[in-house]
């Protein structure tokens, strides 16, 4: 638990430095084959296909906070215990079906579009979140609770003012997991309808196309850094200070 | 005042039914501090939980104050009652100032007026309040953490406290200073609390009655002299330990054990010093100076052998105690010194009489040769 915690600090880091190097040996092979020009030829395509992009991660991506937390919680509730470990497998078994699969199952129940889309992304996404969420609150001392009963809190304000707080880094931990899957699966979307910037990727691979395909895929590369950067600020800042080990 | 009645609480488990606590019976008076004692397992931590009510009981009856609390809100009677438990509880998210105002807060209290008693308790544990109300628990010591948990039982005034094994998880010189600290809170406050102990030491320092219990039986509840002098059975003998009697020495200050005995001054002559030891049938004197404070001794050799005056023919006292302070203090210091008396003196240090260890032992002893005829006087009937 604790190992998968720091190694999972320590991990954005390398992976913005790996990106970072990536995106500027790009930039230079780039300059000097004169992609840059091919590249700006699609700039009205960017910006709208980024839009697209972003809304997708946006509303998969807080569906799926919503949800995970809210079901997390629920399962963590003593009632649900003889559950709860039951729904847990069934959705650890849904994170090994590979992103792709759950995106062309979701248009075969849906068909094509932004809804199949959003749904698959919401899928493959609610997973991490729950199980955090779940575990996060489990993890919570059960001398912390046992305090709080006895100074006569109730069990909402407990949850309120106890228990989330105190699991609040191992679920964003989890959120932080979640939206790089999501980020990293939104490219796919393009391809059961769902629009995004994997319309640029996909197609200048089909085409044999470098500029347009870099078009799409260095927005990507920086929209995933922009996310990983907000929701680690998120973590920095958003949680209490007694309960920060960032802080 | 809390008053158990036949309280009884049987968990059915996989092997069968356990007996945590078996028809307890008793009453801890009004401001009075009671010690449940006992091994490991033999339930106190049960019995304490079954009074607001974490635990729910088999049968019996719990009375605070004369109220059933079976007929109060479960919600109210916990917000009434201050519960300190081993492991502290401290809520990691929040402030030592906001987790001292946690049931103020729940009661609805002015913010400002429960924020200054936070201020004024934390004082009282000599913790700053500028330095520690807005740290959080992780940035404090073990015991600056507990301490903040008997604050945070007391914010919202409770007349009754809880508290299990509150300084157990202490290391012992800490745990010291805490445990007085908390007797000078008590001295102000007079809470009626119940204080699960399993250590005999604690319990006779901080107790003013003390319950024994082995597997869920009360086996004895009285003061802790008492249950040091006259254990009611071998277990508890056993449990308070063959060196019972010395751990009285605790409970009795030198007040108590010490007598009157005439000092002289240093004008006085040999001859009048062993006047007064002759009328005492003691071998010694004590000396006092212009304030009346003990300067020395004149023994009863010299005084018989010599003449003149005492200033030319006293010994200097090697050390005195003050009259409250504990006879186990007295004792070691007559055992460092080599002596087999001590002068007292009051808290300014003017001479007020001489214990001596013939004075302790028969102290000490008056109890079991009561208890002694007693049992003979049972015995004959
Ligand atoms: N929830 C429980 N279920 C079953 N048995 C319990 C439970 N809680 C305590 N007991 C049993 O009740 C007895 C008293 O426990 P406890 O009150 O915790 O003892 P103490 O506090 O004196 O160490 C022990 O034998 C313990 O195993
Ligand atoms: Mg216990």
């Amino acid at each position: 638990m604790t190992t998968a915690v720091i190694a999972f600090r320590r991990a954005p880091g390398l992976r913005h430095l790996l990106t970072l190097l990536l995106v500027f040996a790009l930039g230079m092979g780039v300059q000097a084959s004169g992609l840059v020009t091919d590249i700006m030829d699609y700039w009205g395509d960017i910006v709208f296909l980024s839009q697209q992009h972003m809304v997708l991660v946006l509303v998969s991506g807080g569906l799926a906070i919503v949800t995970g937390v809210s079901l997390g919680i629920l399962l963590s509730r003593p009632a649900m215990r003889r559950w709860a470990e039951a729904v847990m497998q069934v959705l650890n078994i849904g994170t090994t079906i590979p992103t792709l699969a759950v995106l062309a199952l979701s248009m075969t129940l849906l068909g094509l579009g932004f809804t199949p889309a959003v749904f698959g992304l919401w899928l493959a996404t609610l997973l991490p979140i729950t199980r955090n969420t779940y575990q996060g609150l489990l993890a919570v001392p059960p001398a912390l609770k046992e305090a709080a009963t006895g100074m006569g809190m109730g069990s909402g304000r407990m949850l309120l003012k106890v228990e989330l707080p105190n699991a609040l880094f191992v679920i964003f931990a989890g959120i932080r997991t979640a939206l790089a899957v999501n980020v990293g699966t939104v490219p796919l979307a393009f391809l059961i309808g769902g629009g995004g910037l994997g319309e640029l990727i996909f197609t200048g691979i089909d085409l044999a196309e470098p500029g347009m395909m870099l078009a799409g895929a260095i927005p990507t590369a920086l929209l995933a850094i922009l996310v990983d950067f907000l929701v680690g600020q998120g973590q920095m800042w958003l949680i209490p200070r007694g309960v920060n080990p960032l802080r | 005042m809390i008053t158990l009645d036949k309280l009884t609480k049987v968990f059915e488990t996989a092997n069968g039914p356990v007996t945590a606590a078996d028809h307890v019976s008793m009453e801890v008076p009004e401001g009075e501090i009671c010690i449940l004692l006992g091994p490991s397992g033999c339930g106190k931590t049960t019995a304490l939980k079954m009074i607001n009510r974490l635990i729910p009981k088999t049968s019996g009856k719990i009375f605070i104050n004369g109220r059933d609390t079976d007929e109060q809100n479960v919600t109210e009677l916990r917000r009434g009652i201050g519960y300190v438990i081993q492991q502290i509880g401290l809520f990691p998210n929040m402030t030592i100032v906001d987790n001292i105002c946690v049931v103020p807060d729940m009661l609805g209290w002015d913010r400002a007026k429960s924020r200054k008693r936070a201020m004024e308790l934390l004082e009282m544990v000599n913790l700053d309040p500028a330095v520690f109300a807005n740290r959080f628990p992780k940035e404090l010591s073990g015991g600056q953490q507990q301490r903040v948990g008997v604050v945070r039982a007391l914010a919202a005034d409770p007349p009754v406290m809880l508290m299990d094994e509150p300084f157990g998880a202490i290391d012992p010189i800490n745990r010291e200073v805490i445990q007085d600290e908390f007797l000078k809170l008590q001295k102000e406050f007079r809470k009626t609390i119940m204080f699960v102990s399993h250590d005999i030491d604690e319990a006779v320092k901080m107790g003013d009655k003390v319950a024994i219990f082995r597997a869920g039986k009360l086996e004895q509840f009285d003061s802790p002299d008492n249950v040091l002098a006259h254990p009611a059975n071998p277990f508890i003998a056993d449990f308070v330990g063959s060196d019972r009697t010395l751990k009285r020495l605790r409970l009795v200050t030198v007040g108590q054990a010490m007598f009157d005995a005439p000092a002289v001054t240093e004008d006085d002559t040999l001859d009048r010093a062993a006047g007064v030891m002759r009328d005492l049938d003691h071998d010694f004197v004590v000396v006092t100076d212009r304030h009346g404070r003990p300067d020395g001794y004149v023994r009863q050799a010299v005084a018989e052998a010599k003449h003149g005056t005492i200033a030319e023919h006293h010994a200097r006292l090697p050390v005195t105690v003050e009259a409250g302070q504990d006879l186990r203090t007295a004792v070691s210091q007559m055992f460092t010194h080599d002596v087999t008396w001590l002068a007292v003196t009051d808290s300014q240090g003017r001479y007020q009489g001489v214990v001596t260890q013939q004075g302790i032992t028969h102290l000490l002893g008056k109890t079991y040769g009561a208890a002694a005829t007693a049992g003979t006087a049972a015995a004959a009937e």
